[in-house]
């Protein structure tokens, strides 16, 4: 705490980085997951292919994403922010498909009989039929982004994490501890305001 | 009035078709039942005048237009569709789900907001406490209720129906038909109703339509198909009730009164035929007293009851 009074700046820098960082790579992941989940939902055979790339994606650990990004992007802001744009991609994608997948049949049934043209259909029907389920995933790709960007400081791209190697290697620990805590409060902070947010949709859509 | 010519649908894969060869007329404001067991086609049949199953082959012509060279999204939105399920939208209020058709058409709110508060009420729903409600918040009748008052509000001329009242018990289904019933009467809509149940059928449908395998075994009106069955699935799939059920079809009025008075209380203003041979049986009479004053005696309702062709009722 010391080492906080003691350098507010710099704390605040690392923290503007580190959202900067995680927002840029969440926003970049959504806008490819969200079109591709669209677009293969109601393809069934990539629809299956999608959800297994997913999975396989998900399980590579965040730090190994990076490494393997190091040698062909470089280090810095741009290849941390792919790499978290990598972490972001499966869920979306997954619950994206799952969330249209699984929209009422009744309900699509009735608005094409009612006369709703393809587009008509998806945005008004089964694009909010699936935003809880979009949302949620949403939410498991921001707390992953938010808790893997403290690696970035491995390959240069700053953020919380930089406290965190900069206290080691200076064996300060208050500035670690710090670093530490601020992402950890990070990441609960995210699951609790969006699993907020995802509980009020949820309301809103299914009715609670 | 819908015209449905030499109508076929095969599944891609299937070894037979589901549809075959089915001509089908319901004349302007009235309705035809497809009747048939599961699988016979029903659902296919229906489906396919709002162009939701493209027809293998043959022709549909709605109000005179050849419907296969429409657009589709403009057939379906000159045609009210209720399905088995509802399908209300779940995220929707009770007036939004309503007004679905009539914004497609793109009507000014005022006028959609007039048009939602008329078909509630047409349907028996109170605008006032009904319109804010979501789907989750009715019970199974009124989601029904609302199915039918969604299909009707952008005032569509032909009206389908798949088991519309599938999802309700028994006493709700007995209310809902007379409504509805009722609601046909008073809009005279011509009407496709799918259902498998044969009473629904020939209470709601003034012609009744049985498919089996996917072709058409019968077509008359209601009455005439239960009294004269073509052939012996039809006769069985009617049931052996269906001499009661027909009876049901017809007004007191259906069969000569007798001028001598009889004993025991009138049977009620609007009563059916088979409610008076109910109370006929119940009191073991051999006559009871008509509302108007004469009677009806129970050997003239046999003799009807035993006539295939009744003298016009
Ligand atoms: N989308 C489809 N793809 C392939 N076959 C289908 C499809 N829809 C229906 N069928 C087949 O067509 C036949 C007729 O089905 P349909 O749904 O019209 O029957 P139905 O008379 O409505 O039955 P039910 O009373 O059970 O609703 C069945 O053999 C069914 O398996
Ligand atoms: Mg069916």
């Amino acid at each position: 705490m010391e080492w906080l009074s003691a350098h507010p700046g710099l704390f605040l820098e690392a923290v503007g980085d580190h959202l900067l960082l995680s927002l840029t790579g969440l926003a970049i992941g959504v806008a490819l997951a969200l079109p591709l989940g669209i677009l293969v939902a109601h393809r069934p055979r990539l629809a299956e292919a999608a959800i297994i790339l997913a999975g396989v994606l998900r399980t590579v650990p965040s730090l190994a994403v990076l490494a393997a990004l190091l040698p062909l992007l470089g280090v810095g802001f741009t290849p941390s922010v792919i790499a978290l744009a990598l972490l972001a991609l499966p869920p979306v994608l997954v619950n994206t498909v799952i969330g249209i997948q699984g929209a009422d049949r009744a309900a699509l049934d009735a608005a094409r009989g009612l006369g709703m043209t393809g587009w008509q259909r998806a945005f008004r029907v089964e694009l909010p039929l699936a935003a809880p389920l979009i949302f949620a995933g949403l939410r498991v790709a921001a707390v992953q982004v938010v808790s893997a960007a403290a690696l970035a400081t491995f390959i240069g791209g700053g953020g919380l994490g930089d406290l965190v190697t900069q206290g080691l290697a200076l064996l300060d620990t208050g500035r670690m501890l710090v670093g530490a805590i601020a992402i950890a409060l990070l990441a609960l902070g995210t699951e609790a305001l969006l699993g907020m947010l995802e509980r009020h949709l949820a309301a809103r859509v299914r009715g609670a | 009035m819908i015209a449905i010519e030499d109508l076929s649908k095969r599944w891609p894969g299937a070894d037979r078709a589901a549809v075959e060869g089915v001509s089908l007329t319901v004349p302007e404001g009235t309705s035809c039942a497809l009747i048939g067991p599961s699988g016979s086609g029903k659902t296919t049949v229906l489906r396919m005048v709002n162009r939701l199953v493209e027809p293998s082959s043959g022709a549909i012509r709605i109000g005179g237009e050849d419907a296969l060279r429409m657009d589709a999204v403009t057939l379906r939105r000159r045609i009210g569709y209720v399905i088995q399920e509802v399908g209300l939208f779940p995220h929707w209020s009770v007036a939004d789900n309503v007004a679905t058709v009539p914004r497609l058409l793109r009507w000014d709110a005022a006028r959609v907001t007039r048009r939602v508060e008329e078909v509630l009420a047409l349907v028996g729903l109170d605008p006032a406490r009904f319109a804010t409600r979501r789907p989750h918040q009715l019970s199974g009748g009124e989601r029904q209720r609302i199915g039918v008052a969604r299909a009707l509000a952008g005032d569509p001329p032909v009206l389908l129906m798949d088991e519309p009242f599938g999802a309700v018990d028994p006493v709700q289904r007995g209310k809902l038909q007379e409504e509805v019933l009722r609601l046909l009467r008073q809009l005279r809509k011509t009407v496709l109703l799918v259902t498998h149940d044969v009473a629904e059928a020939v209470r709601l449908g003034d012609a009744v339509a049985l498919l089996r395998d996917g072709r058409l075994v019968q077509h008359a009106p209601a009455a005439e198909v239960l009294a004269r069955p073509a052939d012996g699935f039809a006769a069985e799939f009617l049931g052996a009730d269906r001499v009661l059920l027909r009876l049901s079809l017809f007004p007191l009025e259906a069969v000569p009164a007798r001028p001598e008075p009889a004993p025991g209380p009138p049977l009620p203003e609007g009563a059916t035929l088979r409610d008076a041979l109910a109370a006929l049986l119940d009191t073991g009479r051999s006559a009871a007293p008509l509302p108007g004053g004469g009677s009806l005696a129970l050997a003239d309702l046999l003799a009807f009851a035993g006539t295939p062709n009744p003298p016009a009722g």
